[in-house]
């Protein structure tokens, strides 16, 4: 079995009395796509911001590449990392947003150049270079210039995954990147997402495509009320799930 | 299809007596009124000018002659500089306060809400007098260790100038108004743009300065040149700690000459030409930002202005 890239064990996050993740176990191992499907507000999104910080866990932990998440050890401690060290375990983490969330200030070149320069500290000449070929992966290289507001929601969508990617993540994470789109404009952002499972990337999926999680994923999950409640292969999860729940679910959607 | 708006029918669909031949014409216009009162105003001010030329004490020979004079215009030239100086510490203060009013540490934002609080709620005048009396509170400042030695120590008379103290006095105040504008632009960015940032691994001061404040701009930027104008005008008030600006320098004149009436003209003229000319300038920027409501107009337009505010041209960023 090939590494383990992300493992969650017992996590728990509250939003003030609200028990939104009741203790989620999780192993995602290098080069697996995982889809994680389930009603909403079942804490699908929130999960995938615990892995990188975007929310602090309370309860549980989670290691991404050997490193504790939001946390280290000291002397035989935990200690809370800094803003600079969370900072630096987020840049091998790629995460593409439901509203895509491109920097309207920028041109796509910039939005996609910003942070291997700044954060990375990488030579303009490299990163445009690498910024060309990611355009060209996902098809916009004649928009490098063009800035966000005179792209369709898919082209966006599309931009913010070549952004994600220019700071050559080991783990990229979605958060239903296609569900602000028109429905004919899915398709270009699934055939990306696509592309970049076929090229061994390894990525959490949090979607409504049942379809492409049924396609693409190596491993599905069920989640509902801040629980994982059935997860395995898509192909028996989907067709012949054991819970009520998943079953419920399912049902609604199909 | 040219032919169907002038060919259109009148004839009256409805039994109700309208000549519908007459609507066709625009309506007739009676000016009687409107002549009547322009006239009455015409006349106030025909009087009010006549005053103003035939009234000796007004001695315009004398204005147009300490309107041009060098005294009047190197009072212009520091009070020009007063703005300009107080308006950059006001627009620093203003970020640094509005940053630490949104700080997660609570005695950060707590003392600078206490700041903002202060600044703004005590008369500008009075701020100046505490400023220029500061002397009277702390006769010597010193930079030291505190309760331990002193490395070094200066007359608080000397060290804060009237200039200083005018500095102090209108920037802390313009820093107080800033703040509230800057912190209403930084919360006007979407979340969402901070959480990309994140996501990509920015550290928080490569998110302020490239991502927020950038887009805050929008906010930030538009009332500034109202109150840049408001700011030359504040800056009269120095006069009170006899910075030879171009009130004091006018009031300097009289002081000697007793022509006090047409001095104050002089400088008024003064202040009216730059204030005209700062507002000219504050038209285009409003014009600028407000180009269509639209949000996608106004996404378009203000790239441009990013551009500008670049230390480099994006063009030499491209390399090819
Ligand atoms: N910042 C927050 N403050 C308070 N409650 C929150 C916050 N973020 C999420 N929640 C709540 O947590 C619960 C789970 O939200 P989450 O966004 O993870 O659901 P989801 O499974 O992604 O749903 P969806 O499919 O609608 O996106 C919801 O009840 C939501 O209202
Ligand atoms: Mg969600």
């Amino acid at each position: 079995m090939s590494e383990v890239v992300v493992e969650a064990r017992g996590v728990v996050k509250n939003f003030g009395d609200l028990n939104v993740l009741k203790g989620i176990d999780l192993t995602i191992r290098r080069g697996d796509v995982t889809c994680i499907i389930g009603p909403s507000g079942s804490g699908k999104s929130t999960f995938l911001r615990c892995i990188n910080q975007l929310e602090t866990l309370d309860g549980g932990y989670i290691i991404v590449e050997g490193q504790p998440v939001g946390v280290k050890i000291k002397k035989g401690r935990v200690e809370a990392q800094s803003n600079a060290e969370a900072a630096r375990s987020r840049e091998n983490i790629g995460m593409v947003f439901q509203s895509f969330n491109l920097f309207p200030h920028m041109t796509v070149l910039g939005n996609i150049c910003e942070a291997p320069i700044r954060v990375k500290k990488e030579s303009r000449a490299v990163v445009r270079k690498r910024a060309y070929d990611l355009l060209d992966r996902v098809g916009l290289a004649a928009k490098a210039e063009v800035y966000p507001a005179a792209l369709s929601g898919g082209q966006q969508q599309r931009v913010a995954i070549a952004r994600a990617l220019a700071m050559e993540p080991r783990l990229m994470l979605f958060d239903e990147p296609t569900s602000a789109l028109d429905p004919e404009l899915v398709g270009e952002v699934l055939d990306v997402m696509r592309g970049l499972a076929d090229a061994g990337m390894t990525m959490i999926v949090v979607t409504h495509e049942i379809g492409f999680a049924r396609e693409v994923s190596d491993h599905l999950i069920f989640m509902d009320d801040g629980c994982v409640v059935e997860q395995g292969d898509p192909r028996s999860v989907l067709h012949s799930p054991q819970h009520d729940r998943t079953k419920q679910f399912l049902a609604k959607v199909l | 299809m040219s032919d169907t708006a002038t060919d259109s029918s009148t004839e009256a669909v409805a039994d109700d007596g309208i000549d519908r031949k007459l609507l066709l014409g625009r309506p007739h216009q009676h000016h009687g009124m409107l002549w009547l009162t322009a006239s009455i105003v015409l006349f106030a001010i025909f009087l009010v000018s006549y005053s103003l030329v035939t009234n000796p004490r007004f001695e315009w020979g004398v204005v147009f002659g300490w309107f041009s004079s060098e005294r009047l215009f190197t009072g212009l030239l520091r009070t020009l500089g007063l703005t300009a100086i107080s308006m950059v510490v006001g627009i620093v203060v203003g970020v640094i306060l509005a940053l630490a009013r949104l700080a997660p540490n609570f005695i950060i934002a707590g003392v600078a809400a206490f700041l903002v609080w202060i600044f703004r709620g005590v008369p500008v005048f009075v701020q100046l007098l505490f400023w220029g009396f500061i002397a009277a509170i702390y006769p010597r400042i010193a930079i030291g260790i505190p309760f331990g030695p002193e490395f070094f120590s200066v007359d608080a008379n000397v060290l804060i100038t009237p200039f200083l103290a005018a500095i102090l006095g209108l920037g802390l105040n313009e820093g107080a108004y800033k703040s509230e504008i800057v912190r209403a632009g930084l919360l006007s960015v979407n979340r969402g743009q901070t959480e990309a940032a994140k996501a990509l691994g920015m550290r928080r001061f490569t998110i302020l300065w490239r991502i927020v404040l950038p887009q805050a701009m929008k906010i930030i930027i538009p009332p500034t040149g109202n109150q840049t104008i408001s700011m030359l005008k504040t800056t009269s008030l120095v006069s009170v700690l006899a910075f030879p600006e171009l009130l004091y320098s006018a009031q300097l004149v009289y002081s000697a000459n007793f022509k006090t009436i047409p001095l104050l003209i002089a400088a008024s003229l003064w202040y009216l030409l730059v204030t005209s000319i700062l507002s000219l300038g504050q038209f285009y920027i409003e014009r600028h930002y407000n180009r269509g409501s639209g949000k996608t107009d106004q996404l378009r337009n203000f790239p441009r202005f990013s551009k500008t505010l670049r230390s480099r041209p994006p063009k030499q960023e491209v390399q090819s």
